[in-house]
């Protein structure tokens, strides 16, 4: 199973506990052809503390950043686009703001780290949005709100050549557009 | 060793491989540009890695300033047809500097010559000099303003024209009669197909790693007359000149959808070739420009396609769960060599055109990709990852391979029109810059090719008629 344990320790082992079972499913099988997990389990558990003093105006892509915490980013193994348990937990907490905001839509970018050809990893970042574009869906968003668009290895956020800022670049980021 | 006469391509090809490549220090191509308004190529000192003793000399070639019946005004940016014959000299000098064959020695250390010597030498003098070849040659200007030039080349110990050839351009092409006579000298000295008279598209680039502005440039084979053709607003990638040179077909991120577009050269005009709620990608033309292959992903799977230049319904080639991407057709457009990781990782297969008898071409270690079929027929060259991102090439039937480069980041070849040269680019770690190169078929001739800004992406077009 695709580690990352980086991003575990960032959003909190609490998090990665109580998701475990649900996230072990999610990375059996393709994401498209999981049953949709039960949406009140997801937002029992993945809820974040509700320490949310005035900020955001509610439903905006500013709250929904605020509400993500990092979580607006999913991130993968070096050639893989699997949906592993710290990004299922990521997912649903987006799908639990997106179903909360239903007007909302947003556009998933697909990344993929430097070490690769440019054309395969246009193809490469196209498959990893999708695979969470699909996940949303298997949590009850509608597939109409969510544009899949994939920038390959030409917008890294981290600029090292090392394989940190590598597995920080193998990402889809879910951005809401306002 | 001195080489008295042209030796067939085997013997010349041969004598590098077997005698190891000259030590030469490349200097960058001299700054004569036919358009005073393109940028000219400002890249840092040109890099020669190659460095082992060896019994090979370059052939030594004289090349004074091509002489004129009489000194006219012309629209040649060079000026009137004296200051054209010292130009043209100089660029036939630069071609044949940077391939490793052979020495030059360019008009601003030899003589002038008067006109009635272009076609009788006084090979005395020029032998005297250490000179083994001699190219004379005469620029003049018609009454409709083109010019005619005449290009010859003499084996001064025998005493004996090798190469007699002339051509008619318009003034602002001047270069490429320059170009043309290169052409010839190469061809007849080494037995390879002419490749000097061609030109790149390229991606220049610009910017922070994160942000690079990517913009769609073209330019000569020497970096001349250089052009940006996009703006940089939205992202270009992947360029391929046509067939005929009057367009490029590349990737654009124009309103933030990544789709494929052909741009026209001259008219300045792009259209998109195919209305699709899809991306479309690594587009690359047939070789006699009625085909398009492009790549498209649907649902995550990515598959090739083909459509014709002209517009009409694609075809799907391949079909299968993953990605197949890319694409590069054999010279006689009958076979495809693609990319594909239906086997778990990025390979390379054969397939005919019509998208039937699909089969695995690479059983290397690490992985395979960008495929580019040379214009010889005879090999391919790809992308070899294992690692670090290397040159390679393969004879067309798999098998075995070799590399060309050792660096940390080099991908994406594209063939020179003679099969003999692989343009390349190469990636910087940690800083993300990237830059233009070629290596010959050896793998020891390996030089940066200069570019206003860093360059990605680039795409080598076939020799011009």
């Amino acid at each position: 199973m695709p580690n990352m344990p980086q991003l575990a320790r960032r959003h909190g082992a609490l998090v990665a506990l109580t998701v475990s079972a649900l996230a072990l499913a999610a990375c059996a099988s393709t994401p498209k052809e999981l049953p949709p997990p039960p949406v009140a389990v997801a937002s029992s558990t993945v809820e974040t503390p509700p320490q949310t003093p005035p900020g955001p105006a509610e439903g905006s892509a500013a709250h929904y950043l605020a509400t993500m915490m990092g979580r607006d980013t999913v991130y993968f193994a070096y050639d893989k686009y699997n949906i592993d348990p710290v990004a299922a937990a990521s997912l649903q907490a987006q799908a639990q703001w997106l179903m909360r905001y239903a007007g909302k839509r947003a556009t998933i970018e697909g990344h993929a780290d430097e070490r690769g050809t440019r054309d395969y990893n246009i193809a490469l970042g196209e498959r990893r949005a999708t695979a969470a574009k699909n996940y949303l869906v298997s949590l009850g968003v509608d597939a109409a709100r969510l544009t899949v668009v994939s920038y390959g290895k030409d917008r890294p956020v981290a600029l090292g050549s090392d394989e940190a800022s590598w597995a920080k670049n193998r990402r889809a980021v879910t951005v809401v557009i306002d | 060793m001195i080489m008295r006469k042209a030796l067939p391509a085997v013997s010349l090809l041969s004598l590098l491989l077997a005698g190891g490549a000259v030590a030469q220090t490349i200097t960058p191509a001299p700054l004569v540009n036919a358009a005073p308004a393109a940028p000219e190529p400002v890249g840092g000192p040109l890099t020669g890695t190659v460095s082992d003793d060896s019994a090979w000399q370059s052939l030594g070639i004289a090349i004074p300033a091509m002489a004129t019946p009489a000194d006219v005004p012309t629209a040649a940016s060079a000026g009137g047809t004296a200051a054209l014959g010292h130009a043209i000299s100089t660029v036939i000098t630069a071609d044949l500097k940077n391939n490793g064959l052979f020495k030059p020695t360019g008009p601003d250390a030899l003589p002038q010559v008067p006109l009635p010597q272009v076609d009788a030498p006084e090979f005395a003098g020029w032998s005297a000099r250490g000179a083994e070849m001699l190219v004379h040659g005469s620029v003049s200007a018609g009454a409709d303003g083109r010019l005619t030039v005449v290009c010859n080349l003499y084996d001064i110990a025998l005493k004996q024209q090798l190469v007699h050839d002339s051509w008619a351009f318009a003034a602002a092409d001047w270069r490429r009669a320059a170009h043309k006579c290169a052409d010839k000298i190469y061809a007849r000295l080494s037995g390879e197909s002419p490749f000097f008279d061609s030109r790149i598209a390229y991606i220049a680039e610009t910017g922070p790693k994160n942000f690079r502005m990517k913009r769609l440039a073209i330019m000569d084979s020497d970096g001349a007359n250089h052009r940006y053709i996009t703006t940089g607003q939205a992202m270009a990638m992947t360029p391929r000149f046509s067939p005929d040179y009057k367009s490029i077909v590349y990737l654009s991120y124009l309103n933030g959808r990544p789709r494929i577009y052909v741009y026209d050269v001259e008219r300045n005009t792009q259209r998109l070739v195919i209305e699709t709620g899809s991306p479309t990608f690594a587009p690359r033309w047939s070789p006699d420009g009625k085909w398009l292959l492009y790549s498209m992903a649907v649902a995550g799977n990515t598959n090739i396609y083909r459509i014709a230049a002209a517009g009409g319904q694609p075809q799907q080639l391949t079909d299968t769960p993953g990605i197949n991407v890319g694409g590069s057709y054999s010279p006689d457009g009958r076979r495809i060599v693609f990319e594909s990781d239906r086997s778990g990782t990025q390979q390379i297969y054969l397939m005919n055109a019509d998208g039937t008898n699909q089969h695995r071409l690479s059983f290397f270690g690490g992985r395979s990709a960008t495929p580019e079929w040379s214009p010889r027929g005879d090999q391919i060259a790809f992308t070899h990852i294992a690692g670090n991102l290397r040159i390679a090439v393969m004879p067309v039937d798999g098998g075995s391979f070799r590399h060309l480069t050792d660096s940390w980041q080099d991908e994406a070849p594209t063939w020179a029109p003679n099969g003999r040269i692989i343009q390349f680019f190469r990636t910087e770690a940690n800083s993300g810059r990237t830059s233009l190169w070629q290596v010959d078929l050896t793998g020891r001739n390996e030089r940066r090719l200069p570019t206003p800004v860093d360059g990605s992406d680039p795409a080598w077009g076939p020799i011009r008629e």
